[in-house]
């Protein structure tokens, strides 16, 4: 079992980021849809792992708020994958959370409406889930 | 038996830090024939040498092992020590217990053993050592320049001047190459025609310098100071001797739809075109894929006015060939293409790259200097700039390298929007503003300071061609806000890369290119000019990106090395080349076909077997092409084959001592 102080490592694992290799750029937060509805923004993230805080991420706006569209991902000069970072932090959230599923799958129906895409219910239940 | 001494060399701590030299010294003593070893802080300088002269003397060496750094680094300088001293330049050896050994090695102990080993192995290899005698060969005293920019064009002048003839190669069919395509240069804003045209002018009327436009380097052979080279004349279809220049043919061409490579693309020229109004030479060229009488027959309406008779439908490509004693690449650079980089709508006629505004803001391009934007001819309200488009990116879309210019273009151009056009808002997204340089930090904060320039720290994420103006989202990493805007023009800073014609000309020079495709030099801080083949020389931006000062001051340094070389009247060979024992020879022609510098060739030799009078076939090298790579020695089925001073027994010794 891994200590705290190997959260941000552990956190560079699951990612798979190279947080090392960014240059500062903001191309990221300037190619990002959901910026405005994130505390710490896609570059920021990736300079508060480089820092280590990764509970400030696990707590961050952020996590809900990217909408995993892979822009930053893309766009990146350097290949650093801000969103996997992003979406590291919410796993490592959900993981310690445990049994308790930001939503269950006895959920589901009620939150059915016709103009959603099944793609995006599939992509929420992954999301939020696992 | 030999009479060997050994010195190594501390270098500094480079060495001493991570081997123990005392015990090297006291290890080598034990070989065989080692009569004499030293140690030294740092053998290569005056103190050093000397001391190896005086051991040479007192102990009467006949062999010398210098364990130090590489031979690349300082076998020249240890050989010419030996010579000093009467004793033959090839009974000395050099041990690398520097890049080989204390650089890559952490461990003292383990590092110690191999310095031991590698100086065991260079004393082995003594023992077998001959004298060996270096041979001469000719200087041919005119050089060839290949590209015909303002690198090109100052290496040339500089060498013409000192009064020896010079060949440039120009692909194009005019000299001038991108310098000729920018309008004022930084950091001084000096009109870049009234400075280049006059020393394309000079290029042309000098008595020693010879234009070849619109020619190619065919092939190459031979090597330093006797370097013969075929270039390529491409049919010009109009006669240069007959030509006055007046522009009669390129008036009346009806054939106007190709697109200018001298605009980038952002005007048409006619089927018979000079590249742009003051080219030098004056001299038309026909692009036989444009015209319509290669098309279809029909038209000829150029030679019809053509007074002096020039236009020539049947001139054919000619090939020319002459030897040089040295050959300079300056082949420059091109900016990359954007198809990959979507984001930022590269296919808007309102995105320009850096290179089409220059066009845009000249007097003489497209629009006549007017800045309007090309998809509407509306005069634009505000204009964006981005730096850094492909450049610093280590995606495979982008180049890993800053393109180093476009900090100091950009400063450039906003400053020359914002003085034609106050009211302009101009806004400069950057990642860093990079601008070392004498005058050029001023430079750049004169954009921002005297001209209101906005620069933005961040970037661009998309850009949307919106059809009456453009929308972008960016960063203000400093302000930690994202940026919505409308803006009428956007200006991208393209990163640069070498012409993709710059690999063949490597390897027909033998030369090499960097993973970029950039000219590789010999060495990095001592040796910037120089590529790693003799009589190669480099110059301007075929070798990394450089500004216009930087070009001119590397091609001034060409210059000088080249100058150097064809004021000799004879160069001193290198005796390490390739030799066959005939007597076990057998003609194969294996060697033959794995020398990549052609230098062997087969003699029918008289040979009396056990009385018995025949003709036996045999490898003979030329001495002068060889270079000593060694292809054919290993190649050679009966091991006929050996090089001087890397024989198979010398390196079979080294194998042996290093496995004891
Ligand atoms: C938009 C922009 C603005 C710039 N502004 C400035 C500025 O204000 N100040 C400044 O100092 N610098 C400026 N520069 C940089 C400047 O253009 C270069 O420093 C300069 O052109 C380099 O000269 P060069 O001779 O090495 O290469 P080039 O100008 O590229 O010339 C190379 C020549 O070689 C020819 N050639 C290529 N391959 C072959 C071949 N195989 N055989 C024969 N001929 C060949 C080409 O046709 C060309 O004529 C700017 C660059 C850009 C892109
Ligand atoms: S785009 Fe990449 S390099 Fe630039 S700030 Fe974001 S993560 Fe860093
Ligand atoms: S993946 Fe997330 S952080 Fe990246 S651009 Fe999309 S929403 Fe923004
Ligand atoms: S013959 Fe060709 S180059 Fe001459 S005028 Fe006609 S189209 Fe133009
Ligand atoms: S010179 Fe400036 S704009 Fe160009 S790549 Fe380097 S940092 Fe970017």
């Amino acid at each position: 079992m891994l200590g705290r102080t190997d959260l941000p490592n552990r956190l560079r694992v699951i990612s798979g980021a190279k947080d090392k290799d960014c240059m500062k750029c903001g191309k990221c937060s300037a190619s990002c849809p959901s910026y405005e509805k994130m505390d710490i923004r896609p570059h920021q993230f990736v300079s508060y792992l480089q820092r280590g805080d990764v509970d400030a991420m696990m707590n961050s706006t952020t996590v809900w708020a990217c909408l995993c569209c892979y822009a930053c991902i893309e766009r990146c000069p350097r290949d650093v994958k801000p969103a996997q970072i992003i979406e590291a932090a919410r796993l490592m959230l959900i993981r310690r959370q445990g049994d308790t599923p930001y939503v269950s799958a006895d959920d589901i129906p009620e939150l059915l409406d016709p103009d959603t895409p099944q793609q995006l219910l599939v992509s929420a239940l992954r999301k939020y889930t696992k | 038996m030999k009479r060997v001494g050994v010195f190594v060399c501390h270098c500094g701590t480079n060495i001493a830090a991570a081997v123990d030299v005392g015990e090297v010294v006291d290890k080598a003593r034990l070989e065989r024939g080692v009569v004499f070893s030293a140690e030294y802080p740092y053998m290569c300088s005056e103190a050093g040498q000397t001391m190896i002269a005086n051991a040479v003397k007192e102990h009467n060496l006949t062999g010398v092992v210098v364990s130090a750094c590489s031979p690349r680094m300082h076998e020249v300088t240890f050989r010419k020590a030996a010579a000093k001293i009467g004793l033959n330049p090839y009974m000395l050896e050099m041990a690398n217990i520097r890049e080989q050994c204390s650089w890559i090695h952490k461990d003292k102990d383990d590092a110690t053993k191999k310095a031991v080993s590698l100086t065991s192995a260079a004393v082995a290899k003594v023992h077998l050592n001959t004298p060996l005698f270096a041979g001469e060969s000719p200087v041919t005293k005119r050089a060839l320049v290949i590209g015909g920019g303002i690198a090109g064009i100052s290496v040339a002048l500089d060498v013409a001047d000192a009064g020896y003839d010079v060949d440039i190669v120009e692909s194009t069919p005019g000299i001038g190459g991108r310098m000729a395509q920018l309008d004022k240069t930084f950091p001084t804003l000096d009109c870049s025609a009234c400075i280049l045209t006059p020393k394309m002018v000079d290029a042309a009327t000098h008595d020693n310098i010879t234009l070849h436009t619109y020619s190619e380097v065919e092939s190459v052979e031979g090597f330093v100071g006797d370097f013969t080279v075929t270039i390529r004349k491409k049919a010009r279809s109009v006669d240069m001797k007959k030509c006055t220049g007046c522009g009669a043919c390129y008036d009346k061409c009806p054939a106007k739809k190709a697109p200018s490579e001298f605009e980038e693309g952002l005007s048409n020229r006619k089927a018979i075109y000079i590249p742009f109004a003051q080219a030098v030479p004056n001299v038309p060229v026909i692009d036989r894929e444009q015209c319509i009488k290669f098309k279809t027959g029909k038209c000829g309406l150029c030679e019809t006015v053509c007074a002096p008779g020039a236009i020539d439908f049947e001139q054919q490509d000619e090939l020319v060939t002459q030897k040089y004693g040295a050959v300079i690449v300056a082949t420059g650079f091109r900016p990359i293409e954007l198809g990959k980089f979507g984001e930022y709508a590269p296919e808007s006629k309102d995105v320009l790259t850096s290179l089409e505004f220059e066009r845009i803001t000249n007097a003489a391009g497209p629009t006549k200097g007017a800045l309007v934007r090309l998809s509407d001819g509306r005069k634009p309200k505000s204009i964006t700039f981005i730096q850094c488009v492909g450049s610093r990116d280590t995606t495979p879309r982008g180049k890993a390298y800053c393109s180093k210019i476009c900090c100091m273009y950009t400063a450039k151009h906003a400053m020359l929007v914002k003085d034609k056009y106050p009211d302009i808002d101009v806004n400069v997204y950057y990642i860093d503003v990079r601008s070392p340089g004498k005058n050029f930090d001023e430079f750049y904060r004169r954009a921002a300071e005297e001209y209101g320039v906005n620069y933005i720290k961040g970037q661009v994420g998309k850009v949307v061609d919106m059809g009456d103006h453009l929308v972008l989202q960016a960063a203000d990493m400093l302000d930690n806000r994202q940026i919505t805007a409308r803006t009428d023009m956007i200006v991208l800073a393209t990163a640069i890369e070498p012409l993709k014609s710059t690999k063949p000309i490597a390897s027909m020079l033998t030369a090499s290119i960097d993973t970029n495709g950039f000219m590789t030099e010999a060495h990095p801080k001592l040796k910037p000019v120089e590529s790693p083949t003799a009589g190669v020389f480099l110059a301007g931006a075929c070798h990394g990106p450089k500004d216009i000062p930087e070009t001119v001051a590397q091609a001034g340094a060409a210059a000088a090395k080249v100058l150097g070389l064809l004021s000799k009247s004879k160069l001193t060979t290198n005796p390490c080349v390739a030799a066959a024992d005939e007597l076990a020879c057998n003609g194969c022609s294996a060697c033959e076909s794995v020398c990549p510098y052609g230098a062997i060739g087969y003699e029918d030799r008289q040979i009396n077997d056990h009385g018995v009078r025949g003709n036996q076939r045999l490898a003979a090298v030329n001495t002068a092409l060889c270079q000593g790579c060694g292809a054919c020695a290993v190649t050679c089925p009966s091991g006929a084959m050996d090089l001087l001073g890397f024989s198979n027994r010398q390196i079979l010794a080294e194998v042996d001592a290093l496995c004891r």
